[in-house]
């Protein structure tokens, strides 16, 4: 307690109610960024990231809002949690954004990413990947007598226990969407 | 039915319902049908200046000293790129103007057509906001928009950029009072819980400072008024930023001076021994806080700032207010009065008595003896001679700069004009250009050095052109003064490429221009010297020859807390260690 009564670090108001803001430790944090869809949004968003030396691990956009032209933009990033506070404020600052969720810490939340695998191989390795395929609920989207293409949706660490198993199976090629994460439950006010 | 109306007359039509008197600009193909408008016209006045990085930063100058957002025009391609250090310039010092550039045509973009540069790409981390605008019939709104931006919250630069096709086409003008602009509304009243918290930590501090910053311009007159009142309400003093010189007065009882780098000693020790720093509308700049861990260690700490990404971003504080200065001054009045707080007397007679120390030190002092002048002696002879009159001041940047700001004294908001986030050379002369159109009888002198009035002596044609009586007082130690003296203290006195080499004979080149020129290197003839420049109606190029090295004191060397003040030559041998000489 200082001499003023005002136990430091811990005003109720502060931005950092809930976790350690001296903490060195590196968190992952889940962002949803709902944005006008104007011309150069994502580039804004984009720039923040690499001009201030913010992390970006995943990114998705789209129009979410055809008539309202809203893009809702997620964005998987690290940081301190100063560093996460930070990024937070700064993406409010930016003229064409309307909102800013923490999903991490805003209550549960649902995280999906999709991904396509091109496995090539024949013999027992193919009748493998098929095999393992079906046990993580990938589909074929696409085969021929040397190769299938899997379709497969879950959270990042999913298609990535996914990929490890693929990889002395033939895997060939990977295009993954980034994550698309929504809070649980009923949307409040 | 609403007239259809060509965008560049839309461009002159929004210009005049925002109110603009006033348009800082250089014309070029692309912005070829506004300059034909503008020429149609009489209502707005249209300044053509050398360069159009001084249009940027004359247009910074005529809204720090006015209030008013300012307005500048400019071509596509190198038009663009010229008024970037300007944009930069006014985003880190939260200056609200609009820079309007002209594009090449929209079927032309992409295809690296004769002046087309990626304005908006270029330009858009050092805007607030920017704006391509393909259509004519958004053209109005978009403007509208613009001013908004420029104007609300934390104030910054826009641009909008405006290819030659949407200028020649016609569309339908959107009158300002339809534009909507309720989405981008920044929050403006503070958090009452906070605020009734800061006021009872206020009437409990015993070594309390008011920290002020740009902020309180920015927000205003009321501001400056506001802060005026809860400084006699309550007795605490009162240190400023760079930015915030003049919101609290220089005759002020309370008033400690400027803080920071080349801050006054008792201001630094003040922040450092505080136990309440109540930091309003500043920023915690590195120039503020030098070492961060040991910033101010044993203060609780408020922040009042309109922009949320301020508050915890270098400096964690304990009482986060998030709201303009005017608002949450006024909050916090009403609730100092409301509950009748009174401040702790008996610790403030105790920290008084401390500050009172401090002072005795007169960390400004300095000995004019001898033949040459003195730097600190020109600028404390210029404050003598002109703080009777209605007087501005705009400096460039170096030492100049902060003597500047330690030997003048300001007593009102608006009055001082620098570039303090950027630190932009070149910013003095042009800015001084703009503060003289917004205020055409005033006294308005730029304190520059001889190494950045070159940056932008050019607009010594626009000043001649507009009869813009600007006085140019240059410090001129034949130095990158500023320079040289980290060369000194940092370098092992390696100097560099710190010589002014090959300068001009500024009073001929004044006189090149049709302006006066005056030399003086003589302390006995200072005043007279300073009375022809007031009393000469035009411009006038003031070539002050001062002591080549001196040094700027007190420097809180980088990288050390502000308790390591240096004070004087004597103290700064080995006075910066090695983790220090690789900050800034
Ligand atoms: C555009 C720009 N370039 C370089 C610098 C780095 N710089 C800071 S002060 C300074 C020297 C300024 O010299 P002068 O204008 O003569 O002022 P003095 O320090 O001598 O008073 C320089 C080069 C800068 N601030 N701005
Ligand atoms: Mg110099």
């Amino acid at each position: 307690m200082s001499p003023l009564k005002i136990k430091k670090g811990t005003s109720r108001h502060s931005a950092y109610d809930l976790r350690d803001p001296h903490s060195d430790v590196i968190e992952s944090h889940t962002l949803a960024v709902v944005v006008d869809n104007e011309a150069g949004v994502l580039a804004r968003v984009i720039g923040l990231f690499s001009g201030r030396g913010y992390n970006i691990d995943s990114l998705t956009v789209a129009e979410i809002d055809h008539t309202g032209h809203r893009s809702r933009i997620t964005i998987v990033t690290r940081g301190t949690p100063a560093v996460i506070e930070q990024i937070k404020a700064q993406l409010g600052r930016i003229v064409p954004v309307h909102e800013v969720h923490d999903l991490t810490v805003e209550g549960p939340s649902v995280e999906r990413e999709l991904a396509l695998f091109k496995v090539a191989g024949t013999g027992d390795k193919r009748v493998e990947a098929l095999r393992l395929a079906d046990i993580f609920r990938a589909n074929v989207v696409d085969s021929t007598l040397g190769s299938f293409v899997f379709e497969i949706t879950g959270t990042p660490e999913k298609i990535d226990a996914f990929a490890e198993l693929m990889r002395p199976l033939g895997l060939a090629e990977v295009a993954r969407t980034g994550v698309a994460a929504l809070g649980r439950g009923i949307v409040e006010g | 039915m609403k007239k259809a109306m060509t965008g560049a007359a839309m461009v002159v039509q929004a210009l005049k319902d925002q109110g603009v008197e006033v348009v800082f600009g250089y014309p070029g193909g692309a912005v070829l049908p506004i300059y034909d408008e503008i020429f149609q016209q009489n209502e707005i006045r249209h300044v053509l200046v050398r360069h159009e990085q001084a249009a940027v930063h004359a247009a910074e100058g005529y809204a720090r000293s006015t209030g008013k957002v300012g307005v500048c025009l400019v071509t596509s391609g190198p038009g663009a790129t010229n008024a970037v250090t300007g944009l930069t310039d006014a985003l880190m010092d939260s200056i609200p103007i609009v820079v309007l550039t002209g594009q090449v045509p929209t079927f032309a973009i992409g295809t690296d057509a004769f002046q087309e540069a990626d304005t908006v790409g270029i330009t858009r981390p050092c805007t607030k906001h920017n704006w391509l605008v393909k259509d004519t019939d958004e053209l109005s709104a978009t403007l509208h928009q613009a001013f908004h931006v420029a104007l609300s919250g934390r104030p910054g630069p826009v641009l909008v950029d405006i290819p030659k096709d949407v200028q020649f086409a016609d569309g339908k003008y959107t009158p300002k009072q339809k534009v909507n602009t309720s989405h981008y509304q920044p929050r403006q009243n503070g958090d009452p819980d906070t605020i009734a918290d800061l006021a009872e930590a206020m009437a409990r501090a015993e070594r309390p400072v008011f920290y002020t910053g740009g902020g309180v311009i920015n927000s205003g007159p009321r501001a400056s008024a506001l802060l005026r009142e809860l400084a006699e309400l309550t007795g605490f003093p009162v240190t400023s930023t760079l930015m915030g010189l003049g919101a609290y007065p220089a005759s002020g009882k309370q008033w400690l001076g400027m803080l920071g780098m080349h801050g006054l000693y008792e201001a630094n020790l003040a922040m450092h021994g505080c136990d309440l720093m109540i930091n309003i509308g500043a920023r915690f700049d590195d120039r503020i806080t030098g070492r961060i861990q040991s910033f101010s260690p044993n203060s609780v700490k408020a922040h009042i700032d309109i922009d949320p990404s301020s508050i915890n971003k270098v400096v964690r504080v304990d009482m986060p207010i998030i709201g303009d200065v005017t608002h949450v001054l006024e909050q916090l009045i009403a609730v100092w009065k409301d509950r009748g707080l009174k401040p702790n007397h008996e610790g403030l007679a105790k920290w008084w008595k401390k500050i009172d120390e401090w002072r005795k030190v007169d960390c400004l002092k300095f000995d004019q003896k001898g033949s040459v002048i003195k730097p600190q002696y020109a600028l404390k002879r210029l404050e003598e001679l002109t703080k009777g009159h209605d007087r501005y001041i705009t400096t460039e940047v170096g030492q100049h700069q902060m003597w500047a700001a330690q030997y003048l004294n300001f007593e009102d908001p608006n009055r001082w004009m620098t570039s303090g986030g950027l630190g932009t050379m070149g910013y003095g002369f042009p800015a001084s250009v703009g503060v003289q159109m917004a205020h055409p009888d005033a006294l308005v002198i730029n304190v520059a050095g001889e190494a950045s009035w070159l940056m932008n002596m050019q607009e010594l044609g626009t000043a001649m052109q507009f009869r813009l009586p600007v006085k140019q007082f240059i410090l001129n130690n034949e130095r990158l003064g500023m320079v040289r003296q980290w060369q000194e203290l940092l370098h092992g006195e390696r100097y560099s490429h710190s010589w002014s080499e090959s300068l001009p004979d500024f009073v001929k080149l004044a006189e090149a221009f049709g302006a006066k020129g005056i030399q003086c290197s003589d302390p006995a003839d200072l005043d007279d010297a300073i009375m022809e420049m007031i009393n000469h109606d035009g411009p006038v190029v003031f070539d002050c020859l001062v002591e080549k090295h001196e040094n700027c004191f007190p420097m809180i060397p980088s990288g050390e807390p502000h308790n390591k003040m240096l004070l004087g030559q004597a103290s700064t041998k080995d006075a910066i260690g090695k983790k220090g000489a690789v900050m800034v």
